[in-house]
């Protein structure tokens, strides 16, 4: 079987200016014919990645903010050129860069819905086929024949997914799209996403959420840099890339790696729990690090990225590590439902890190039904659900 | 449908550093759909947003209309030795100048306007310039309407047989400049972005170097009229004109002007795919 996708070499240069600016100005031009050639900075956002994507396969592609992630995908996508090498492909590729694009807040959900599908690639018969099974998908059917800006920003995006989950194309691109909306909402996206790679297309996943990445894909590429790093199945690749965030900091420049490991392993038993349940953390430490004070603290982020929570084993009077496994239990988890991420990071003391692990792990909180009497409408952007008493 | 599955086993495409200089007319074929979505959705949000609906197209070239008559018209009854009537020559000259200036201002900051969809979906980007002219052209039939209500309102004297050939003759010379120009400055616009500034000024003074208010024959300067001759406005005029019994259009300046309107149409183009490939880069 011939590959649908063979990625050959591909490079990708930028020239900054020195405004940082991409554009220039009319102004700036002329004085710049007068004067002498101002310096260019290169950089390469991509460098010599080559590798094949067969039809069926769902690829993950993981890396740091500036991997050249998005740049992979713009390029694939046709949106920019590559600098030098070749890209084969053997089907139609559709990308959701970003969903919603093209959308016009003056025009009602239906029209949006014919501009963003055309938009997208589809044709309009194509458009009118699942025309009910869009609104369906997006649950806005009463307001569909309301101008967009009287859309919730929730409705706005789930409107846009459901048409973006319409198209049918080999290859689909998929770039952050569940960093949005409600639980809920990301739920049905990743099902419909599952569904999607089981029927038998292709799709290249860019995603911060390595749970997802691993669930939903067979294979992931790791961007470090500019350059592929690893390609192998998703387990591995995330492992892959743990390791090589242990042994970067953001800046890229490589740590003496043996001082600056700090855990050895880091398990939660149970990921999926319900709000009110206890978390535990399971937690080895290297052997050398026994005996000494230590601060340790986790990080809650949501999907979205923003920290929810902290905690601090100094809160626990507990700076001496006496044991090589540590338990670490948060007490009736108050969070709504969600995919949330962890990031551990140990440190002599509050100011001198010895190691960061960003979002490594995730956890789900399954239902509400437990804590509270309802299970339903919590209001989708609430962070914390707050016990009460009403006398 | 059927052709889909079958082009399914062959379909094969290479993406190279390299564009492909040449216009692929079967994938602008294939995004015919969208060309007309884009046109569809400015207009819809253009006349939705004012009260008087489409009779705003009207309403521009009449005001204009009016205050020329009442104004330079005045002046040149002694110049103005047609017997057309002023509000007729003047209205004449106007639906193809509105007709070439929203083309070409809507079409030099359509790429700016798209930005958001540049930068996210690719299609041929020669889509957006071309459904922003669309637009220009959509507003030029409902004004031509009301120029024919207007001709028969004054009973101006034409002649059918010119009408018939004249008219589509200035509106192809019209559509060549508008999307040389148009193409151009929509590149332009995009590298440069303090450009877009320079077009409010660069139509105003094409508007008064056009002879929409005045007959051209009242230069006399031979060199300066030659000059004016390379405007292809002129030439969209002395057709536009031409339709009148008792005009003959001057045939030197129509073919200057369809010729400047043939090469601008292919520079605006070339300079336009020669920059498409990087829009996404640079804006």
């Amino acid at each position: 079987m011939k590959p649908i996708l063979e990625i050959q070499t591909i490079s990708k240069k930028f020239s900054i200016n020195k405004q940082q600016e991409p554009y220039l100005s009319l102004r700036e031009h002329l004085k710049k014919i007068f004067k002498s050639k101002e310096k260019h900075e290169d950089f390469w956002a991509l460098k010599d990645v080559s590798f094949d994507v067969y039809p069926g396969e769902s690829i993950g592609i993981i890396g740091k903010n500036g991997a050249g992630k998005s740049t992979l995908l713009k390029i694939l996508s046709k949106i920019t050129p590559p600098t030098s090498g070749k890209i084969i492909s053997r089907g139609r590729i559709a990308s959701l860069l970003e969903v919603g694009t093209g959308f016009h807040p003056e025009l009602t959900g239906r029209e949006n819905i014919y501009l963003n599908g055309s938009i997208l690639g589809l044709r309009r018969a194509e458009i009118t086929k699942h025309f009910d099974a869009i609104i369906d998908f997006s649950g806005v059917e009463q307001f569909i024949d309301t101008p967009l800006k009287r859309y919730s920003s929730g409705m706005q995006l789930r409107l846009a997914f459901a048409v973006a989950a319409h198209l049918e194309p080999e290859v689909l691109i998929i770039d952050e799209v569940l960093a949005v909306g409600d639980a809920e909402f990301q739920k049905k996206c990743l099902g419909k996403m599952g569904e999607v790679s089981k029927s038998g297309r292709t799709v290249l996943f860019v995603s911060h959420d390595l749970e997802a990445v691993t669930k939903l894909c067979t294979k992931s590429v790791v961007l470090h840099k500019g350059r592929m790093e690893f390609f192998d199945i998703s387990l591995k690749a995330t492992e892959f890339y743990h390791n090589l965030s242990k042994t970067s900091d953001t800046n890229g420049s490589f740590y003496n790696q043996e001082d600056q490991i700090f855990f050895e392993k880091i398990t939660i038993p149970n990921r999926t729990i319900n709000t009110g349940d206890d978390l535990e953390i399971d937690i080895e430490i290297l052997q050398k690090h026994l005996q000494k004070n230590a601060v340790l603290n986790v990080n809650i982020t949501d999907h979205m990225g923003n920290l929810i929570a902290h905690m601090i084993n100094y809160d626990d009077n507990h700076q001496t590590i006496q044991s090589k496994t540590i338990k670490a239990t948060i007490n009736e988890i108050n969070l709504p439902i969600g995919i949330y991420n962890l990031s551990f990071w140990a440190g002599l003391d509050s100011f001198t890190p010895i190691e960061h692990l960003p979002n490594i792990l995730s956890f789900e909180i399954k239902s509400v039904g437990h804590y509270i009497k309802r299970n339903s409408n919590v209001p989708p952007n609430a962070r914390m659900i707050l016990k009460s008493k009403w006398e | 449908m059927k052709d889909h599955s079958t082009s399914k086993e062959e379909f094969e495409e290479e993406i190279t550093a390299k564009g492909n200089l040449s216009i692929n007319f079967r994938e602008l074929w294939s995004y015919r759909e969208l060309l007309f979505i884009f046109s569809w959705r400015d207009i819809k949000v253009k006349y939705k947003q004012t009260s008087l609906g489409i009779l705003w197209a009207i309403l521009q070239p009449l005001a204009m209309s009016i205050i020329f008559t009442l104004t330079i018209g005045r002046l040149l009854p002694n110049i103005n030795q047609n017997v057309v009537p002023y509000p007729v020559f003047v209205y004449s000259g106007l639906i193809f100048w509105y007709l070439f200036s929203n083309g070409i201002t809507n079409a030099s900051n359509s790429m700016l306007n798209n930005e958001g969809i540049i930068k996210k979906i690719y299609f041929p980007r020669l889509i957006i310039p071309f459904s922003s002219i669309l637009i220009a052209l959509f507003d030029f039939f409902i004004t031509f309407v009301f120029y024919i209500a207007i001709l028969i309102f004054y009973h101006a004297d034409i002649d059918l047989i010119k009408f018939i050939l004249y008219v589509p003759l200035a509106l192809l010379t019209s559509l060549l400049s508008i999307f040389g120009f148009g193409t151009f400055l929509a590149a332009l616009n995009i590298k440069f972005r303090d450009f877009r500034y320079t077009i409010p000024f660069l139509m105003q003074f094409l508007m008064f170097a056009s002879p929409i208010f005045y007959p051209s024959h009242i230069i006399k300067n031979v060199w300066m009229a030659l000059i004016l001759k390379l405007n292809p406005m002129n030439a969209i005029l002395e057709l536009s004109r031409g339709v009148f019994s008792n005009q003959d259009p001057d045939w030197q300046t129509i073919i200057i002007g369809l010729l400047i309107s043939i090469v601008s149409f292919f520079l605006g183009l070339s300079y336009f795919r020669r920059t498409e490939a990087y829009f996404a880069d640079i804006s």
